[in-house]
């Protein structure tokens, strides 16, 4: 490996290098799953503000990112997080107060929003939400869109079927594909110059990363070079994509990360319970981001025996006999 | 026979899934509904998760459509571009079952999870499509949760997310939707279907101890009750398979 190749970063210099105020973003994961959370830690750390965010069903990242003041405008499909969140809690209040944007498309448009801007192409169809109000109804108005050179002057067009009537289709939904300014992913192993390796679910990982002008990783491990080259086929992004990459072991936490550790329900519960409640928010803020100058911190104040108890069953991929009630 | 409403509201689901359909879940009494077919009447059925997952073998309840839990032991796991286009692609879109829940819905099995009030400015906001309008807008037929009250049973929802019949007879078909829609709403009172011919809800049972009227006054708009029966209660074997083998540590019941 020429040293140049190599990509790693310390996590506070790879966020303050490619995450600036009103850069749009994307997360990787899904509702409490592979978000990059160390990372969305990082950014409310060093106080990121105005973000444009997309994302597909990103629940607890999403919700801290808004908690913690970052967010202006979103594009989403869901924000929750299951049986923790239904309903994802300060964006449910931040939208109903205003003090963000949103653009509501489905999962289906959003993933293929990410693989339009991972193909290099302006815009893909679908048959999804025809006759809806995700067509109707639009979070930002044309004359907002016109105002923004980064948004698209529509939401999403509505056509027929140039090919008439071709594979039984009358009419096909057009929507705009995304370029993020960053992506940010979370995955099992990466190695120096950026390959990556997911295990279970990609989610929309692979098409938000190659989306991205540039893209950050966070891992549980890094692995020399050609480590991952050994074994090709279980790799996902080859390190091309790739711009920095941070090995944050449980840089997932409180979310999942098949094979390696759960979700800590116990956690995830006492965020809603804080999330509810401005005052308690802000002191989870305080205690869990603000006076934690990292991740390990943060770690270190869950507490060894509640990380130990999330530890995946390596058979599994996840805690057997958590308690999760 | 003992047994709580929301068993009642699972297995009336589960019963309704047959051997070989592919079942679309989402969250909580969604996902246990699933389970309960396949340990139950439709072993042969396969669990599908919008996130990638099929045929997972859900040994432990998963909490949420991510959940590691449905990684484990599949037949392949995808991401969610492999998921939609499942759907999508009527050569397996139209062997899927989906399970959904909503806030709202109206009188076409149309689907409020979005909004209540004004988009720009709701009362109450709620957590948005997921992939609800994808399955509604695709799979061949669904089964819908929902609770009894007026406010969620509604002449016009505030936001459509997930279409049903949209306007009645011919309504999926002008927008450009392949065929589908609901197929039964499953609540804590009874449960409806649609009619063939006008694609309008109507009630198709009461639970035991609640009639049709009771039904009625817990909606904004009428729906025939003429053709209702009695809906069949749980067996031991049903319940006892839902909470040994579904639920053990009652995390959704």
């Amino acid at each position: 490996m020429k040293p140049e190749d190599n990509k790693v970063m310390r996590l506070q210099d790879a966020v303050e290098k490619y995450v600036t105020d009103g850069c749009h973003l994307s997360i990787g994961g899904f509702t409490l799953n592979r978000n990059p959370m160390a990372a969305v830690y990082e950014i409310i750390r060093q106080k990121i503000k105005d973000l444009h965010v997309y994302a597909h069903s990103n629940g607890q990242g999403v919700d801290e990112l808004i908690g913690g003041g970052c967010v202006s405008r979103l594009e989403i499909a869901y924000g929750g997080t299951g049986k923790f969140m239904s309903t994802c809690i300060r964006f449910k209040k931040a939208v109903q107060e205003q003090t963000i944007i949103v653009e509501d498309y489905s999962n289906f448009q959003m993933t293929l929003r990410f693989l339009a801007g991972a193909m290099g192409i302006a815009f893909l169809p679908t048959r999804s939400s025809l006759g809806t109000d995700i067509i109707n109804k639009w979070g930002f108005p044309k004359a907002f869109r016109k105002q923004h050179d980064r948004i698209p002057n529509q939401k999403l067009v509505v056509m027929d079927n140039p090919f008439d009537g071709w594979c039984d289709t009358k009419k096909v939904v057009l929507v705009p594909a995304i370029t993020p300014d960053v992506t940010i992913i979370h995955v099992q192993m990466a190695d120096f110059r950026g390959n990556c390796r997911i295990e279970g679910l990609t989610f929309a990982d692979v098409e938000q990363a190659k989306a991205a002008k540039r893209l950050v990783i966070t891992c549980e491990e890094l692995l020399d070079d050609d480590y991952l080259k050994t074994d090709p086929d279980r790799n996902q992004i080859p390190f091309i994509h790739a711009d920095a990459v941070v090995k944050v072991p449980f840089g997932a936490y409180p979310t999942a990360c098949f094979k390696y550790y759960d979700y800590d329900a116990t956690y995830m519960k006492a965020y809603a319970r804080a999330a509810k409640n401005d005052d308690a928010y802000q002191q989870y803020l305080a205690a869990y981001i603000f006076d934690c100058p990292t991740h390990t911190h943060l770690l270190d104040k869950v507490g060894r025996r509640r990380v130990e108890s999330i530890l995946a069953d390596r058979n599994r991929g996840y805690a057997k006999h958590l308690d999760r009630k | 026979m003992d047994y709580t409403l929301k068993e009642l509201m699972t297995i009336c689901a589960a019963r309704e899934i047959k051997n070989n359909d592919i079942v679309f879940c989402g969250t909580g009494i969604s996902m246990l509904a699933a389970m309960a077919a396949k340990n139950i009447n439709a072993p042969d059925s396969v669990i599908f998760f919008e996130t990638g997952a099929i045929d997972s073998r859900l040994e432990d309840i998963p909490l949420a459509v991510a959940d590691p839990r449905i990684m484990y032991h599949t037949s392949a796991n995808g991401g969610l571009m492999e998921a939609f286009c499942t759907m999508q692609n009527p050569l397996s879109g139209t062997r899927i079952v989906g399970i959904l829940g909503a806030a709202q819905i109206d009188l076409y099995g149309n689907l409020n999870s979005t909004v209540i009030g004004e988009y720009d400015a709701p009362d109450v906001r709620f957590s948005g499509s997921g992939g609800a309008c994808d399955v509604a807008s695709f799979v061949s037929r669904s089964i819908i949760f929902m609770k009894m009250e007026k406010r969620k049973f509604k002449k016009k929802l505030d936001y459509l997310t997930s279409p049903g019949f949209l306007d009645g007879p011919g309504g999926r078909e002008k927008a450009g939707l392949p065929p589908g829609g609901p197929d039964k709403v499953i609540t804590d009172m009874g449960v409806m279907g649609f009619d063939e011919h006008t694609r309008k809800m109507f009630l198709i049972g009461c639970f035991p101890g609640i009639t049709p009227d009771q039904i009625l006054d817990n909606m904004e708009f009428e729906i025939r009750t003429d053709r209702a029966v009695e809906i069949a209660v749980p067996t031991q074997t049903e319940l006892t398979l839902l909470r040994e083998k579904c639920d053990p540590h009652g995390l959704i019941l």
